[in-house]
């Protein structure tokens, strides 16, 4: 058992209270003034710096082939394994042999890391500053390449919530209920 | 729990209590309003992260670190790479060493105005609580900007940290420190010296500094109960040596020495220690390449090693096991949120429960450490 000891003594007039509680109010009171530091979430948006780490993107280069060339470095670098890659040889007649059929990433398991980034020698899949992007059902959730070409076309120019029209129906996967 | 007898009754606290501070259950047997037994259950936030470790490179086991201690993912990330870089035999640049202290230190200053402000909450104050996030709103954005996550950090890597800090980050945070040095003051206005806020947690659950050692109790709630302790001063790692600060301990000024009250200041004085070194590390930052020393590949030898960090919680200990692949061999954490609550059940015998939420509050644990 803990030695209960009681050396506080409250004087009568700390017993009342009613002084903290005014000393209290005084500073709140000067806060009512004060600038505000909220925002109203669904109508005014955080508005990320570069480098934010959100949703994926795989870019492009300016002639529209896309820059990975599935080498699977960045599946190899994930520490959740939730990035697979299925490469094929690559249409274009650009010395680069190979890019993926299919691209998928599990935004679920990713634990948005930026390993993937940092590992890619292409500069191909990069991490973009989305971050509201919560959706219906688990399997929408898997974005795939046409997915993440998207994105890349959503933000490519400016950050996606300086934009006058971003909202979770722009993102180009299913973002509705069924 | 054993037999319950004639007017005593098992109560749960938790899993889904607001002041359990995470997933957290307490089975605490009451006689009327008098606790006498607390039995916690952890395991509720158990993520397996010492045996996943073995089963990802060094480097992944980085992200996973951030996780054990949510709240101060930053210094999580510090003793995980002391500790590699101690295995590796690894010199980072002097720049890495300044950054890495400006992070570790925002983020104890990040870390500790939860917990004041949360402990606030639990005791029924909710204003200082919103002031306190909104300061540390100020912290988490200046993280955002230099790496790009605001809770989950990833920043430090063995040998570096992964991103340089942004152009004008030095004008920013001395732009914050002068901003939030005043704002020290209105807290104690407002919470500290509130005879109501005293009266609460002045006398309240005592931790005697002889059973504070016993139980491995440290960080704050060590030197609350008055032992002068601190890894950054008597065992100094990376470059803590050279910054000149205090380490506040508890002195009993309103009660008992180690009572809730001492815990809680510690921490606030903590708060203007951390913002002295953040000034003197701003002051000296040299300029280089933060990438320089990053390993090309991290294959430590055949060995191991334990290295203890002070994190906003006490003393995290990494102890790295290496077989001479890239994967680690073992990876134990030391965490000091869970001997801080193994002393609950005999620090909060004979209180009420109410005084029990006051106890729980200001030891300050973070179950994603806890359970692992
Ligand atoms: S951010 Fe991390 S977890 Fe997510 S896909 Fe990239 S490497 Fe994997
Ligand atoms: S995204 Fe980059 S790392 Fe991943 S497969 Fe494509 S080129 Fe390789």
């Amino acid at each position: 058992m803990a030695t209960i000891i009681k050396s506080y003594e409250p004087t009568f007039w700390d017993k009342l209270y009613f002084p903290a509680l005014l000393k209290g109010l005084m500073v709140t009171i000067k806060h009512f003034f004060r600038q505000k530091v909220t925002i109203q979430y669904p109508d005014e948006r955080h508005i990320p710096p570069d480098g934010y780490r959100g949703l994926h993107r795989l870019n492009k280069y300016p002639d529209e082939r896309i820059k990975c060339v599935a080498c699977e470095m960045c599946a190899a670098a994930c520490p959740s394994n939730c990035i697979s890659i299925i490469p094929g040889p690559s249409p274009w007649d650009d010395g680069k042999e190979r890019y993926p059929v299919r691209f998928d990433i599990n935004l679920l398991r990713c634990i948005y890391c930026g390993f993937c980034e940092m590992a890619c020698p292409e500069g191909a899949i990069e991490l973009t500053e989305i971050y509201d992007f919560s959706n219906y059902s688990r399997d929408d959730l898997v974005i795939d390449k046409d997915g993440l070409l998207g994105v890349y076309e959503l933000t490519k120019k400016q950050n996606y919530y300086t934009k006058k029209s971003h909202s979770p129906a722009s993102l180009p996967f299913k973002t509705e209920r069924t | 729990m054993g037999i319950v007898q004639g007017d005593q009754m098992i109560l749960n606290i938790g899993p889904q209590h607001p002041s359990t501070h995470g997933v957290l259950r307490l089975e605490v047997r009451t006689d009327g309003e008098i606790v006498s037994e607390i039995k916690p259950h952890l395991g509720y936030l158990h993520r397996c992260f010492e045996k996943h470790s073995e089963n990802v490179t060094y480097e992944q086991v980085i992200p996973f670190t951030d996780r054990c201690d949510y709240l101060a993912s930053m210094n999580s990330n510090f003793g995980y790479v002391v500790a590699m870089e101690e295995l590796m035999e690894i010199k980072v640049p002097e720049r890495v060493d300044y950054i890495r202290i400006i992070m570790g230190e925002l983020n104890r200053i990040a870390s500790h105005l939860l917990a004041l402000g949360v402990y606030g909450l639990d005791i029924g104050a909710f204003t200082p609580f919103l002031y306190m996030f909104r300061d540390r709103e100020r912290i988490l954005d200046m993280f955002e900007l230099t790496c790009g996550a605001r809770l989950l950090y990833n920043y430090m890597w063995v040998g570096g940290v992964s991103h340089d800090l942004p152009k004008d980050f030095e004008k920013i945070c001395i732009g914050f420190l002068d901003y939030f040095e005043p704002q020290i003051k209105e807290y104690n206005n407002l919470l500290t010296y509130n005879k109501i806020f005293i009266e609460r947690t002045a006398d309240v659950g005592v931790i005697p500094a002889d059973v504070a050692v016993s139980y491995g109790v440290t960080g704050p709630n060590l030197r609350g109960s008055g032992v002068k302790w601190d890894v950054r001063k008597d065992e100094p790692y990376s470059i803590y040596d050279r910054f000149e600060f205090d380490i506040p301990v508890g002195e009993g000024q309103f009660g008992t020495l180690g009572d809730c009250f001492d815990r809680y200041w510690v921490r606030m004085l903590e708060i203007s220690q951390s913002v002295k070194i953040l000034r003197q590390a701003l002051k000296d930052i040299p300029d280089g390449n933060v990438h320089q020393a990053l390993p090309k590949k991290i294959r430590p030898p055949k060995g191991s090693v334990y290295r203890r960090t002070e994190s906003p919680r006490g003393d995290l200990g990494y102890y790295i096991v290496s077989d001479g692949t890239p994967v680690p061999y073992r990876v134990k954490m030391r965490s000091p949120a869970f001997t801080a609550l193994s002393c609950l059940d005999e620090v909060s015998r004979g209180w009420m429960i109410s005084d029990v939420i006051a106890i729980l509050g200001s030891l300050d644990i973070v179950l994603g450490e806890i359970d692992r």
